[in-house]
């Protein structure tokens, strides 16, 4: 499996390359845009990108590692983020998540077998005053009730 | 109490579109920022008093006038929306309603320490309000807003916006450059004097959104109407923000100075449920953790939060009603702070993962006395002994948790 930026990218990596003073910066925006293209960040994706940041393949290993959106491993095609700390916890996430755990029937940190659901326990989102906050993918739900997650997670193809 | 200078068009329909913005003030204060010199702005600025929103509440002048001027290099404005301390969501509410406000902050903001490139950067989880802000930045670029010339003056500004992908620590600033720069987010050693910020060598400005975005009231108005609000020592307003037991939270723009429980029961509506409050932090998990008993007389100041033995930090409070067991909230509390360590230094990297073991063993009923004693005694590892504040942090929260509710604490253990 090799990999390569698609047209679109290329052209956004060539942009990008004039918007700061090295090129050591484009690692993040990079890595974001293999993400998207690809779903995750295959080993093969950080040796394009280290042969074109003039990096190692290390060294981008050891940043993509630093950062936890981004996927090391593919996942499933919906990522249910549950945000765990303290505003969400009084307003409720433990039962939130134990609720889609019934719902799923597997636990935090696992998939379901047709890879179409992962349950992951996040850190504040930023949502504080609209807790509980769960995460699906890139849209935040707020003030997360279990019949908002029963339809929401129902009404996903 | 509430006075709104930031969030002045946050209730307006479509305030985020430019065509809205410019009907309600947006730009408008651009004509007599540029007939001032940079220098003139900057001291405007410094006059005004100005502390920084993103948690230290450092000056925003003293800050800018760190950058050599003139510099042989190119100098950076850096703005920091990596808005992830627990109980922070402030920064958000700008981006989302009113980022022509960020981006004309930004203009005045660089002018005034003579950079001609500006980058922001925003959490990774926040993408609606990433896509958002660069709709914003698309339409002031077309507009003449940015690029070559300024609206027309003599002026170059671009603006770009970058992405974070999942680490609180990158909100701390040192950390934000080293990401910015493509690298780990680890803090850097502090300098022994006041430096600029290092952007690739370059002298550069990190400053929040909510800081930059209370630039054009100041420039537009005079410093003297900014510092007609809020206190002596900490001019203006803030955004504060109410989350967790609360009645009604939210964000609330307030002066400086506000009665913190007249904010709490007025405002805030009190505690949901009929329900009593049993303690708080005041901005941010970082603080130390505040008694219902203790906050009498508080004002919602940095003055007023220190002389009580606490922190103003990011304004944003959390607030815990009387049913909630303290040594579950220390628990979520370490665990948030162990998944974040940066893990360069070893007590952060140890000590903050120690800490949650055994918190997690008191918790679970099999803890002794013996344990509760080590975990005050990290507190000493975890305090001063760091690269960055992070680790003292958790000593904060060690030390104000176990010493104000001991009795929860120590009927856990034999
Ligand atoms: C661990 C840590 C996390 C921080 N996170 C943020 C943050 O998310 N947003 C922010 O604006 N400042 C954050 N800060 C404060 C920044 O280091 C810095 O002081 C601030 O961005 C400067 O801007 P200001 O002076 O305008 O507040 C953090 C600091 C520390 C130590
Ligand atoms: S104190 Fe903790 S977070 Fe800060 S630099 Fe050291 S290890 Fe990293
Ligand atoms: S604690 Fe969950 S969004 Fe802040």
């Amino acid at each position: 499996m090799s990999f390569e930026f698609n047209e679109k990218n290329e052209d956004k990596f060539q942009e990008l390359l004039t918007r700061y003073p090295k090129k050591d910066s484009l690692m993040l925006p990079s890595l974001w845009m293999i993400q998207y293209q690809e779903g995750w960040i295959s080993p093969e994706a950080m040796q394009y990108l280290a042969k074109k940041l003039d990096k190692s393949p290390m060294d981008i290993y050891s940043v993509a590692s630093f950062y936890t959106m981004f996927h090391l491993e593919p996942i499933a095609k919906y990522n249910i983020q549950v945000c765990k700390t303290l505003s969400c916890m009084l307003r409720g996430s433990e039962d939130i998540k134990k609720h889609i755990e019934n719902k799923l029937n597997i636990k935090t940190g696992q998939s379901t077998k047709d890879m179409k659901f992962t349950i992951t326990e996040v850190e504040c989102l930023g949502s504080c005053g609209t807790a509980p906050c769960v995460c699906i993918n890139e849209d935040y739900i707020q003030n997360t009730t279990p019949q908002m997650i029963d339809e929401i997670l129902d009404g996903l193809k | 109490m509430i006075k709104k200078i930031v969030s002045k068009n946050f209730d307006i329909k479509d305030s985020h579109k430019l065509k809205v913005a410019r009907e309600n003030d947006r730009y408008s204060s651009l004509k007599k920022l540029f007939s001032m010199s940079p220098e003139a702005v900057l001291d405007e600025v410094d006059k005004s008093g100005l502390r920084g929103k993103g948690g230290g509440g450092a000056s925003a002048g003293a800050k800018w006038k760190l950058i050599p001027n003139p510099s042989d290099k190119p100098t950076y404005l850096i703005v920091n929306a990596d808005e992830s301390e627990p109980g922070t969501f402030k920064d958000r509410q700008i981006l989302e309603y009113d980022p022509h406000l960020l981006i004309e902050g930004i203009i005045c903001s660089s002018y005034a320490i003579k950079s001609n490139h500006a980058y922001i950067y925003i959490r990774g989880e926040y993408v609606f309000w990433a896509k958002r802000l660069q709709t914003a930045i698309d339409e002031a670029y077309e507009a003449g807003i940015l690029g070559d010339n300024v609206l027309g003056y003599d002026y170059k500004l671009e603006v770009t916006l970058h992405r974070g992908a999942g680490a609180y620590i990158c909100g701390e600033k040192s950390a934000l450059v080293e990401s910015l720069e493509g690298k780990r987010g680890h803090p850097r050693l502090k300098p022994k004097q006041k430096e600029p910020e290092w952007f690739f060598d370059c002298p550069s400005v990190v400053n929040n959104v909510e800081t930059i975005s209370s630039v054009p009231f100041i420039i537009k108005e005079g410093f003297e109407a900014y510092r007609a609000y809020g206190t002596e020592k900490n001019p203006g307003t803030m955004l504060f923000g109410m989350s967790g037991h609360i009645k009604n939270p939210g964000i609330y723009e307030l002066e400086f100075g506000t009665n913190m429980l007249e904010f709490i029961n007025k405002i805030g509506g009190g505690m949901r449920d009929g329900k009593k409050l049993k303690a708080l932090v005041p901005g941010g998990s970082s603080c130390h953790v505040l008694k219902a008993d203790e906050l009498e007389g508080i004002t919602l100041d940095y003055e007023s939060l220190k002389a009580h033995g606490s922190s103003l930090g990011t304004g944003g409070m959390i607030l815990m009603d009387e049913t909630v067991f303290m040594p579950k909230v220390v628990k979520n509390l370490f665990e948030f702070y162990h998944h974040e360590s940066c893990g360069q230094c070893t007590p952060c990297r140890e000590g903050v993962s120690w800490s949650d073991k055994l918190m997690g063993k008191i918790l679970d009923g099999n803890g002794t006395k013996k344990d509760l004693d080590t975990l005050l005694s990290l507190s000493f590892l975890l305090n001063g002994k760091s690269i960055c504040v992070f680790a003292p942090s958790v000593a904060f929260i060690i030390d104000s948790y176990i010493n104000k509710f001991k009795d929860e604490f120590y009927s856990l253990v034999k």
